[in-house]
């Protein structure tokens, strides 16, 4: 392991270009003569679309084209895709609307486009895009996951007579709701995992051209992973052979899950520049991005818990109410399934599990993947559930998780929904996360905080997840004349440093100098042909395992030139270092890729090259766990809430860059404290967006934290060879409910035994208010 | 109607015919074709496009490029030295992992110059403060505000 291998904290390759204004995102990419799209959204929530009139906007300056939903019908376009499938235990398949790129006859939340206008300039466009003129005859809407399947609330899709997705159910409910009656102590949460606007820092952007002579299109985009957008765009929506069809993101600011998704946006800058032959681009505002980029979360959780006296819970019951938005996502619906049910009952050993999820339509934007995606929601709903637990037995948080841990000796254990965790010390890893946030010395800190008048409390959080998904990916390696190694890969680097890690992996396997490593990643013109992108926390596990495969069969080829050359057999052969060894003799990497291209150098019948392409496959996922100790201070008088100070330890097995994967920490973590104390999406009764710019909804800043301490309790992943488990989503699963511990310690004295996220100074306010007076009455 | 602007970015003259309603940000990206300056929101919070004018901090999307006429504007593109080696601010967002996806960089960059600049050896509380106005979504602003106060003390060491 030299100072550029694996574990080092080695500072990124990328830095530089993006430091010195060098970075090329979308917005930033100009096509030679190219004209702009606008949008016209829809202002209402549900409303029939009687007429649209693209008359006066066609005839304004610089207008070049206007196109309605109609106009896509009658081109060909296709519908956006959608493989879930799930089905009703009485055997009904799930409701399944289709969605058009536009709608043609309703409407069905605010933001939706409803026409397209190409001009000249992009002011042009915005002027002709404001006046399309469209008739509505307004329906009522629901935006409310809490009343979305009432039996008043309008529904979203009549020809389905209800809202209701699918009601999908596992384990037997009787039995459950049996051994829960006959526990020794029951408790019970009601719980809101507040939806969330994911916010990449980068607005949503397209640009496209087409070749008419070839037939072929190039679009710009940002993106996870190009791939699969490849693959919906030409397949799904237009029509064209995949290979005619390529997508590029140069870079791309920020994922986070809704960036691997193909948008309607997208989709008909590439369907104009088609079908003008000019390029057409798009820049989105951040109130577009607002109102119609995917959403995060927005479950209700209604959750019970079975214990015996001793505080060892073996009975679960969870319902699961999730807002899917007007359609069908790509993968909102599957959230609390296969996301976080890939762990859920989480790091706990609980036999009898009944669960219920009932998806619904609302008028409102789809939900889908974000950060963590489900499973956020899976350990908030346990870690919850825990404290209470607690609470209602007299056992400490720490002791109540330490009874209810599965083992090491369970390991590799089995989850309810048929996932193996093969690894991970979670007892261990909390008692790191407890004794590095002095957590036995915390009553002495709460006391010095009372004497000031603040209410100062310390909160726990374990947690797991499901890393890795889709585990499959390509990767191809080659050598260039010059010395360096090139790596095209199908993950795709969007801030996680997969140039460096990448690198770092070469070097580590190869001996390649660091610098000489090069990666090229967001092109589908350049990416292997088996690529899903990068999500889910897979491209340590995916991109790396790719590297080290590629590696491997660079060796054995290698080996037999080095044979070759040395005059001696491949199995003789040893390769270190950069230099495969052959006795007192010896021939370098390079020198050996320099042989591989001259047919007089390398055995007979050998294809000429050293270069590899490579698919590894996976037949699991990993689980990455951790722990979070998060001590806050709150002003009773105003609400306000401080945090103090924040512990994060985590198990994502071997740690192939501390630096950056203390970044990823960070970063989630502050994203978990968004969701806990500041972000939430308001939708008005009306299906109006109250909350759509950073002017309304909270995005958490600089001063929302101090430095987080971050450490790591390596437990090697047992099935994959790296060791690694994905790194990016623990922190947004840690730290919701982490904060809300935290908060609940410190109110819990006051009687306030119930509040939900945001914790907003008014919300901390009016607890504690509405505490006092039952107190006083 | 086009209204002739003149100024100095980076060190150079530039000048242009721009309509009344050009922000000083179209003016650089789109005029100038210097895109390391970026948009990410309509309101004048998230602090992508901060540069400096006359040498302090403002967000080029607040300011039309009229207002401009006649100043001395620095982008993220100017402020390394010209052969190459980074502005002590660009150097510690790298050493300290100021940085993931890089869309909010070169705002945060700037600001953090303009944030030395005006308060020298400024706390980690004064820092988190001072960046209100800037928002990221990736590093959890840990590694920006190190990098902020360590390139303050490297800044302020040059200084005296």
């Amino acid at each position: 392991m030299g100072e550029f291998g694996i574990g080092q904290p080695v500072r990124r390759k990328e830095d530089v270009r993006l430091l010195t204004g060098g970075g090329e995102f979308t917005d930033d990419i100009n096509l030679e003569a190219q004209v702009y799209a606008a949008f016209v959204r829809s202002p209402h929530a549900n409303a029939k679309i009687t007429a649209i009139d693209t008359l006066a906007a066609r005839s304004m300056d610089g207008v070049i084209a206007v196109y309605t939903g109609q106009d896509l019908v009658d081109a060909g376009m296709g519908v956006m895709i959608n493989d879930a499938s799930y089905t009703n235990r009485s055997g009904k398949p799930m409701n399944k609307p289709s969605r058009r790129i536009m709608p043609v006859d309703q409407t069905r939340f605010v933001g939706e486009c409803l026409a397209m206008v190409i001009a000249d300039t992009p002011a042009q466009a915005r002027d002709a895009a404001e006046a399309v003129e469209i008739d509505y005859d307004v329906l009522p809407a629901i935006a409310s996951t809490a009343h979305g399947l009432d039996k008043d609330a309008p529904h979203v899709w009549p020809e389905f007579g209800e809202n209701l997705v699918v009601h999908w159910e596992y384990g037997d409910q009787a039995d459950v709701e049996a051994k829960l009656a006959a526990s020794h102590t029951r408790v019970r949460v009601d719980l809101v995992n507040n939806r969330l606007i994911v916010s990449p820092m980068e607005p949503r952007s397209a640009a496209a051209e087409y070749d008419a002579a070839t037939g072929s299109l190039t679009v710009y985009t940002p993106s996870q992973g190009g791939r699969r957008l490849q693959m919906t765009l030409a397949r799904a929506l237009l029509k064209m052979a995949p290979e005619k069809v390529r997508i590029i993101s140069r870079d791309t600011g920020g994922g986070f899950g809704i960036r691997s998704k193909m948008y309607p946006e997208t989709a008909m800058v590439a369907f104009a520049a088609r079908a003008l032959a000019r390029p057409v681009k798009w820049r989105g505002d951040r109130s577009e991005t607002f109102v119609s980029d995917y959403h995060g979360r927005d479950q209700i959780n209604i959750a019970e818990m079975g214990l015996d006296a001793n505080g060892r819970a073996s009975v679960l019951k969870v319902e699961t109410l999730l807002n899917v938005g007007a359609y069908l996502s790509e993968n909102g619906v599957r959230l609390p399934m296969e996301g976080g049910g890939r762990i859920i009952p989480c790091v706990y050993d609980i036999p009898n599990f009944y669960f219920s999820v009932k998806p619904m339509f609302t008028n409102t934007i789809c939900t889908d993947t974000y950060r963590g995606a489900g499973r956020p929601e899976a350990n908030y709903i346990m870690e919850r559930l825990m404290d209470a637990g607690a609470k209602a037995l007299g056992l400490s948080r720490e002791e109540i998780r330490r009874r209810n841990f599965i083992t090491q000796e369970q390991m590799p254990y089995k989850t309810h929904l048929g996932f193996t965790i093969d690894s991970g010390d979670f007892d261990g890893t909390m008692q790191m996360a407890l004794d590095a946030a002095k957590w036995d010395s915390f009553e002495a800190r709460r006391a010095e905080s009372a004497a000031r008048g603040k209410l100062r409390g310390i909160g726990l959080s374990t947690f797991i997840e499901g890393a890795g998904s889709r585990p499959v990916e390509g990767m191809r390696m080659r050598f260039e004349e010059d010395g360096h190694v090139t790596l095209f890969a199908g993950t795709y680097s969007h801030g996680q440093g997969h140039a460096t890690v990448y690198a770092q992996l070469v070097n580590e396997f190869l001996g390649v100098d660091f610098d000489k490593v090069k990666l090229i990643d967001g092109d589908t013109a350049t990416s292997p042909e088996t690529s899903n992108g990068t999500f889910g926390s897979r491209s340590s596990m995916v991109g790396g395992m790719g590297v080290k495969r590629a590696s491997e069969a660079i060796i054995a080829k290698g080996r037999k030139i080095a044979a070759h050359l040395l005059q001696t057999d491949a199995e003789r052969v040893v390769f270190e270092g950069g230099v495969f060894r052959a006795q007192s003799s010896s021939v370098t990497l390079a020198e050996v890729a320099a042989a591989s291209r001259d047919a007089k150098k390398i055995p007979e019948g050998m294809a000429l090259g050293l270069d590899e392409s490579v698919v590894f496959e996976n037949d699991v996922e990993n689980f990455p766990n951790g722990a979070h100790v998060c001590e806050l201070e709150i002003d009773p008088e105003t609400g306000m809430l401080e945090i103090l100070n924040y512990v994060a330890v985590d198990d994502c097995g071997v740690v192939l860059n501390p630096f950056i994967v203390h970044g990823q920490v960070y970063g989630g973590v502050l994203q978990g404290v968004g969701q806990a104390l500041t972000e939430n999406v308001v939708y008005d009764a009306d299906g109006q967006l109250l909350s759509a710019s950073y002017m309304d909804y909270g995005m958490p800043r600089a001063a929302h934290m101090p430095m987080i301490e971050a450490l790591f309790n390596v437990v090697p992943a047992k099935t994959n060879e790296l060791g690694v488990k994905g790194a990016g989503e623990a922190g947004a699963c840690g730290a919701p409910p982490a904060i809300l511990s935290a908060v609940g310690d410190a109110l819990s004295r006051l009687g306030v035994s119930h509040i939900d996220m945001p914790l907003t100074p008014e919300r901390v306010w009016r607890a504690i208010q509405e505490a006092s007076i039952v107190k006083a009455a | 109607m086009d209204i002739d602007v003149k100024m100095t970015v980076n060190g150079k003259a530039v000048s242009g015919k721009v309509e009344a309603r050009t922000l000083l940000v179209q003016f650089i990206r789109e005029h100038l074709r210097l895109t390391g300056t970026h948009v990410g929101c309509d309101t004048t919070q998230c602090g992508c496009c901060v540069v400096h004018v006359d040498g302090v901090a403002m967000k080029s999307c607040t300011m039309l490029a009229v207002q401009a006429d006649g100043k001395a504007i620095t982008t993220i593109e100017g402020l390394a030295a010209a052969d190459g080696t980074l502005h002590p601010m660009q150097q510690a967002f790298r050493d300290h992992h100021g940085l993931q996806c890089g869309f909010c960089t070169p705002g945060m960059v700037m600001m953090g110059v303009d944030i030395a600049n005006r308060l020298p050896g400024a706390d980690e509380k004064t820092v988190r403060h001072q960046l209100e106005g800037n928002i990221c979504r990736c590093t959890g602003y840990q590694g920006i505000v190190e990098a902020i106060m360590d390139a303050s003390a490297v800044m302020n060491a040059a200084r005296s």
